[in-house]
This record gives structure tokens, C-alpha cells and sequence, in this order.
């Protein structure tokens, strides 16, 4: 059809927005994640939006967001899962417990290179045999995921406790604290070269895009528009690394390193910080959850099962044991979140991640998904868990006091999701 | 008038199913042969439904056995159901409501890449081109099929049954959202078909339809097979009778 090969030919009932292919919803919340940083900024004289408070921004996010990704795929299928903050609390105490007893006990000294992963392949396992055990009762025993989460909550809680007699443990492995955040950064040279490599892959994955469709002959976009989305994903990437950069390390502490060397700092040197390895990783698992979601068989039953659960079946999908997978998934992530969470502390402690499974579950619905399921994005779950570590981080940095912090992110929760329902009735888009 | 002489392509003999204590489908024997249009008919709650879930996997059976080309098939679940060919469209069309067509077209079957990840772009070209002969109205390939009318939503369902070449073809009142003209599509399809060979069970309630389309017909009243007829030598009364007296036409 020609007038289907020409995507310029309606051109005058769509908006900029709709010529971008740009997701409404998307839009919705960055708009809203700006509003949020402006109000604070202005509220606190400009200390909000400096390249330190966005590094610790950042940082903080990490480990809820990483756990809203699965979160996603979760709430998707139509389960809940009320558990992963005791999970993490779990997977976080195997893991201090197997670098600072297990593996020293087995003749491996403090600071050898095996300890940390080790102790991190330890915690995987963990998160995925606990999160498959749930799923399993869960997707075969039929025992619903809010019951058994609910109860996982307790148990896995409880049973961090057990393993760790309730003390705190640490100080953790010099590698491993490394994920945590400030204690371990790609440096400027290394950000700036991990920046340009994503610039490069996002545009490399925007033309394959647009190569595909025209080899098909499917309608595309503009050639300007195409333009527009490169070079706005361009300055988000480096926008980024910049202001990453720009977060300078301390005076203080680059002398102490030079004289670890041997060394004596050169008078007026300067370092940035750059990218925590940290949000390396919550990149990294950003883009295997969308690719899982979007590209893979997995990601397909995960939408199809949680838009029609009986038409997932009818087509053949396996839906008890994708139920299984999912909550696999999740167990995994609560244990990358763990490893993220108890290297910030450096130690892990008896309260780690407590109410995590709120917030988690919060900025997976801030960030658009459905509890109704079917509808979700994992880029939507990482933006909702920035928005709300902003208002928390905001409103403490503003003196906000305590009580009023949570009410606040409690009445924006709720708003939230009625905005999202007021716009998905006014769109028709149920 | 499809040659009836070898083996049926699939025959159900003696098939029951009950819910609780409800029995839905009750010593049902049916059969169907190649390029053969059976109609099946009766009331709601018949059990017509039921039945033919049986064959496509959804339901299983309490009683009874299936056979494919003569030999007995071991059918648990759908994807048993499309090993032996057997294509279903439900009365409730079993779409992703959040799902485009060419997901929902290949949902359980996804083309892939030589790298393993799902081919969005080839499914959607496949989906053109079926879509360009069963419906070529149909515009919205990008769209979530809630989007869609339900004509639309029926044709994707449709095509997912056609596209991946049926042996033996389940249509669960595939007219009952459509237009006359949409309808007079499907009638034509269905002709299509089965001249191509394909066996096809049909259940449709106006009874206009079935003296066009069947070549046998059988007749379900509560569960029960009341029986099966020619239906080249009955009337649409005869018919209409079996379906509300429960009784053959003669005798
Ligand atoms: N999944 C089910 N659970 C319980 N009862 C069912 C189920 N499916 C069908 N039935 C019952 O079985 C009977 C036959 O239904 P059905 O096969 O849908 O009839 P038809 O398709 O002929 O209208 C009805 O009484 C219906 O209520
Ligand atoms: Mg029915």
C-alpha cells in the first residue's frame, strides 16, 4: 500500500512526539523526574542538581532499581513478589558469610582475587534456588504469589538473621566493596571511553532498526527524526558521563593514594570520579532484561501469559514453568542487589534491605507497570525508582522531617497510578 | 463431496467429559474425513465447545480415544494438539490482548534469528502477507490486538490457524463477531481450504451457513450426540428439528 510506505502522509494530525515514535508515558515521567529535580534544586539553593548529589543520586538507586527490573516481569505475569527485600537480606548474608568465615576457613586469605567472586557466584545461586523454590510453589502448587511471598518475607528475613546470628559482618572483601559505589569508578578516561562505545551502540542499534523495516518495506520514520532520536541519545549518554565525571575525588583522598604508592601527588592534581562499576552493572542488567523482554521467546510468553493466561496456554506456553523462571529471575537480581547493597555498607548488616520490597514495588508502578499485568517496561521500573529515591534524597536534603518524607512518597505512589489510569482511559488504552 | 472411503483423519469415539457433575460431553462419537466440512451444532451449553477442546489439547478427555489417519493419538495438551496439525479457533479467539497480530500469529511458534532472538520484523512481514489474502483491510500491524475491531480480532485469530498449514482445522463459531461481508470472506476461505484437503470442523449457529458450507452435519443436545447427517439429503428444518427436539429426522 503506498500510503502505508510513506509515514510523512498523515503528517498533519501527528504531533513532534508521535513523528519520534516517542512513548507518551515515557515522556510523562521524564517530565516528571525533571519537575522533581527542578522544584529540589531551586528549594535548596542549587545543592540538588551538583555533580555530587547526582552521583550519590545514582548510586543509591542501584540496587532497587536493579531489583524493579524483575520486579517487572513479576507484576507482568500477575504475581506479586512481597519477598525480594528478604531475599536480598538472605543473598547478602551468604555472601558475607562465605568471604569472611567460609573461604578464609578454607585457607583463602583475606584479599585474594578468588574470594569475591566466589562469594558473588554463592549469592546467585542463592537468590535463583530460593527464587525458583517460590515460583515453583507459586506457578505449580498454585498457592498465590502474594501469600507466598508474603511468607517468604518472613522466612528469608529470618533466616539472614539465623545464618548471621544477627551481628553484622564485615568488613567485606577490598574487591568486592568495589561494587558498592564510590569505591569503586571507572575514572574520566574510562567514562569518556564507555560513553562514546554507548553512543556508538545506540546509534548502531537505531540504523539496524531502521534497516530492518526498509528491507521489509515497512513504513519508517523521517530521516530527521531518526536524526533527532541519535542525537538526543548522544547527549543523555555523555550528558551523563560528564556530570559523572565532573564529581571530583577529594584531595585528601587522591594524596592518601599517591602516598599508598609510594608516591607524592603532584601539586594541583585532579581526578573525577566517572561511572561506579555499580551503575555499570544496573546498565548492563537494563539492557539483558529489555532485550530478554523485547527479543527472546521468554519475554514474549512473560507479556503473552500476563495479557491472557489462557491464551498463553492455548498457544502451547508452558505457563507454570515460566512462573518458575520468572521468579528465578528475580531471585538473581535480589542477590546482584544484595552484592550492590552490602559493598556500599562494606559490611553486611541484620537490616539490609528492609521495606526494600515496597520501594521496589513502587517504582516498578511509578514507572508504568500494570498490576492488572501485561504492560510494562524495564526502562520505566529503573526511571520510577530514580523518581522516588529523588523525593526521598530531596525532601531529607530540603529537612523535610521523617514522618512527612514517607507520607509524601506514600500520596505519590497513589497519584501516581491514578494519573496512569485517568490516561490510559482518556487514551482508550484499558 | 469429500471421498469418505479410507481412513477418517480424525475420529473421537466415545468421548466424555464432565465438570464436577456436569457432563459437558457425554459418549460423543464423531468423525471427519479429508477435504470434509462437519458441522457441529446444537444449543449453547451443548457441549460442542468442549468436545472439540479434546482434540485441540485444551481439555482432557475423562473417556473415549482419538484417532489421527486411523492410528490412536496421545493428545495432553496444545502443543501435542499442533504436532499432529491440528489448528483451533476458539470461540473466545485466545489472543494477547497487549500483543500485536504477528506476536499473537506466531504466540508459541516465534521465528527466530540465527542469533535465537525472536525476528519481530520477518513475523510482521509473514503477517503482511497472510493478513493481504484473508483480510486486506487490515491496517493496524502495530497496534496491541485490543486495539482492534472484532472483525479484525477474528481475522488474526483466523490466520493463525491458516498460516502454519493445518491438517485438520477447529473453527469455534468463527463468524459470530463479523459482518456480512466478512462472513462471505470466511465462507469463501473455508471452501478454499477444503478443497485443498484439509478437514475442518465448524461450528456455527445460522443454519444458512451450514447447509452452504458442511458436508455432514452432527447434532449435540446436552452433552449427548443426538446424530449425523448428510447434509445434502436433509432439509434446514430436519436440522433445525434434531437441534431442538433432540431427535433423528426419520424414524
Ligand atoms: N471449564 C469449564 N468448567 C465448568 N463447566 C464448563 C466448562 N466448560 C464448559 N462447561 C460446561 O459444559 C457445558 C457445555 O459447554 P460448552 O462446551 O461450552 O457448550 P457449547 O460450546 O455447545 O455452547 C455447559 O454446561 C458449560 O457450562
Ligand atoms: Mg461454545
Amino acid at each position: 500500500m503506498a500510503e502505508a510506505k510513506t509515514s510523512g502522509a498523515s503528517a498533519g494530525r501527528r504531533n513532534i512526539f508521535q513523528t519520534l515514535e516517542f512513548d507518551t508515558r515515557l515522556l510523562g515521567m521524564v517530565g516528571a523526574f525533571i519537575l522533581v529535580c527542578i522544584v529540589f534544586n531551586v528549594l535548596t539553593d542549587g545543592r540538588f542538581l551538583t555533580p555530587r548529589n547526582i552521583f550519590n543520586l545514582t548510586i543509591q538507586t542501584v540496587s532497587v532499581a536493579i531489583m524493579a527490573t524483575g520486579m517487572v516481569f513479576v507484576i507482568v505475569t500477575r504475581n506479586i513478589d512481597l519477598s525480594v527485600g528478604a531475599l536480598l537480606a538472605t543473598c547478602s548474608a551468604m555472601m558475607a558469610i562465605t568471604q569472611t568465615q567460609l573461604l578464609p576457613g578454607l585457607g583463602l586469605d583475606y584479599g585474594n582475587p578468588v574470594i569475591a567472586p566466589l562469594a558473588i557466584i554463592v549469592g546467585l545461586l542463592t537468590g535463583a534456588l530460593i527464587g525458583a523454590f517460590q515460583g515453583w510453589i507459586v506457578g505449580y502448587l498454585t498457592v498465590p504469589a502474594f501469600i507466598v511471598s508474603l511468607g517468604g518475607l518472613l522466612v528469608w528475613r529470618n533466616v539472614a538473621w539465623y545464618l548471621t546470628s544477627g551481628q553484622t559482618i564485615g568488613p567485606l572483601d577490598d574487591t568486592f566493596q568495589t561494587l558498592g559505589g564510590i569505591g569503586g569508578t571507572l575514572g574520566v578516561t574510562g567514562s569518556w571511553i564507555f560513553g562514546v562505545l554507548a553512543t556508538l551502540v545506540a546509534w548502531a542499534a537505531i540504523a539496524n532498526a531502521r534497516k530492518a523495516r526498509i528491507s521489509h518495506e515497512f513504513p519508517v520514520k523521517p530521516l530527521w527524526a531518526e536524526g533527532v532520536l541519535m542525537a538526543l541519545s548522544a547527549v543523555a549518554i555523555l550528558g551523563f558521563v560528564a556530570i559523572l565525571n565532573a564529581y571530583e575525588v577529594p584531595s585528601r583522598v587522591l594524596r592518601r593514594a599517591f602516598e599508598a604508592r609510594g608516591e607524592t601527588m603532584p601539586e594541583g592534581f585532579t581526578a573525577g570520579y566517572g561511572i561506579p562499576y555499580s551503575v555499570l552493572l544496573l546498565i548492563a542488567v537494563a539492557v539483558v532484561m529489555t532485550v530478554v523482554a523485547r527479543r527472546t521467546r521468554l519475554g514474549r510468553y512473560i507479556f503473552a501469559t500476563g495479557g491472557n493466561p489462557e491464551a498463553a496456554e492455548l498457544s502451547g506456553i508452558n505457563t507454570r514453568l515460566l512462573t518458575v523462571k520468572v521468579f528465578a529471575v528475580m531471585g538473581v537480581l535480589c542477590a546482584l542487589a544484595g552484592m550492590v547493597a552490602s559493598a556500599r555498607l562494606s559490611f553486611h548488616s541484620n537490616d539490609i534491605g528492609t521495606l526494600d520490597e515496597l520501594r521496589v514495588i513502587a517504582a516498578a508502578v511509578i514507572g508504568g507497570t500494570a498490576l492488572a499485568g501485561g504492560i510494562g517496561t524495564i526502562y520505566g521500573a529503573i526511571l520510577g525508582a530514580l523518581i522516588m529515591q529523588s523525593l526521598q534524597s530531596g525532601m531529607a536534603m530540603v529537612g523535610v522531617d521523617a514522618p512527612f518524607q514517607n507520607i509524601v512518597v506514600g500520596v505519590v505512589l497513589v497519584l501516581a497510578v491514578l494519573i496512569d489510569i485517568l490516561y490510559r482511559k482518556r487514551t482508550g488504552d484499558a | 463431496m469429500a471421498d469418505r472411503t479410507g481412513a477418517p483423519l480424525v475420529e473421537m469415539r466415545d468421548v466424555s467429559v464432565s465438570f464436577g457433575g456436569i457432563k459437558a460431553v457425554d459418549h460423543v462419537t464423531v468423525d471427519l474425513y479429508p477435504g470434509e466440512v462437519v458441522g457441529l451444532l446444537g444449543h449453547n451449553g451443548a457441549g460442542k465447545s468442549t468436545l472439540i477442546k479434546c482434540l485441540s489439547g485444551a481439555y482432557r478427555m475423562d473417556s473415549g480415544e482419538i484417532l489421527i489417519d486411523g492410528q490412536k493419538a496421545e493428545i495432553g495438551n496444545p502443543r501435542d494438539a499442533r504436532k499432529y496439525n491440528i489448528e483451533t479457533i476458539y470461540q473466545t479467539l485466545a489472543l494477547a490482548d497487549n500483543l500485536d497480530a504477528a506476536s499473537n500469529l506466531f504466540l508459541g511458534r516465534e521465528l527466530v534469528t540465527p542469533t535465537g532472538l525472536v525476528d519481530d520484523a520477518q513475523m510482521e512481514a509473514e503477517t503482511r502477507k497472510i493478513m493481504a489474502r484473508l483480510n486486506p483491510n487490515f491496517r493496524k500491524f502495530q497496534d496491541p490486538v485490543k486495539a482492534l475491531s472484532g472483525g479484525q480480532r477474528q481475522s488474526v485469530a483466523i490466520a493463525r490457524a491458516v498460516y502454519f498449514n493445518a491438517r485438520i482445522l477447529i473453527m469455534d463459531e468463527p463468524t459470530a463477531a463479523l459482518g456480512p461481508q466478512e462472513t462471505q470472506m470466511v465462507a469463501e476461505l473455508i471452501e478454499q481450504l477444503k478443497a485443498q484437503g484439509l478437514g475442518i470442523f465448524l461450528i456455527e449457529h445460522d443454519i444458512h451457513n451450514v447447509m452452504k458450507l458442511c458436508d455432514r452435519a452432527s447434532v449435540m443436545k446436552n452433552g449427548k450426540l443426538v446424530g449425523t447427517v448428510n447434509v445434502g439429503e436433509v432439509t434446514d428444518e430436519d436440522i433445525l428439528g434434531m437441534i431442538i427436539l433432540g431427535k433423528q429426522p426419520h424414524g
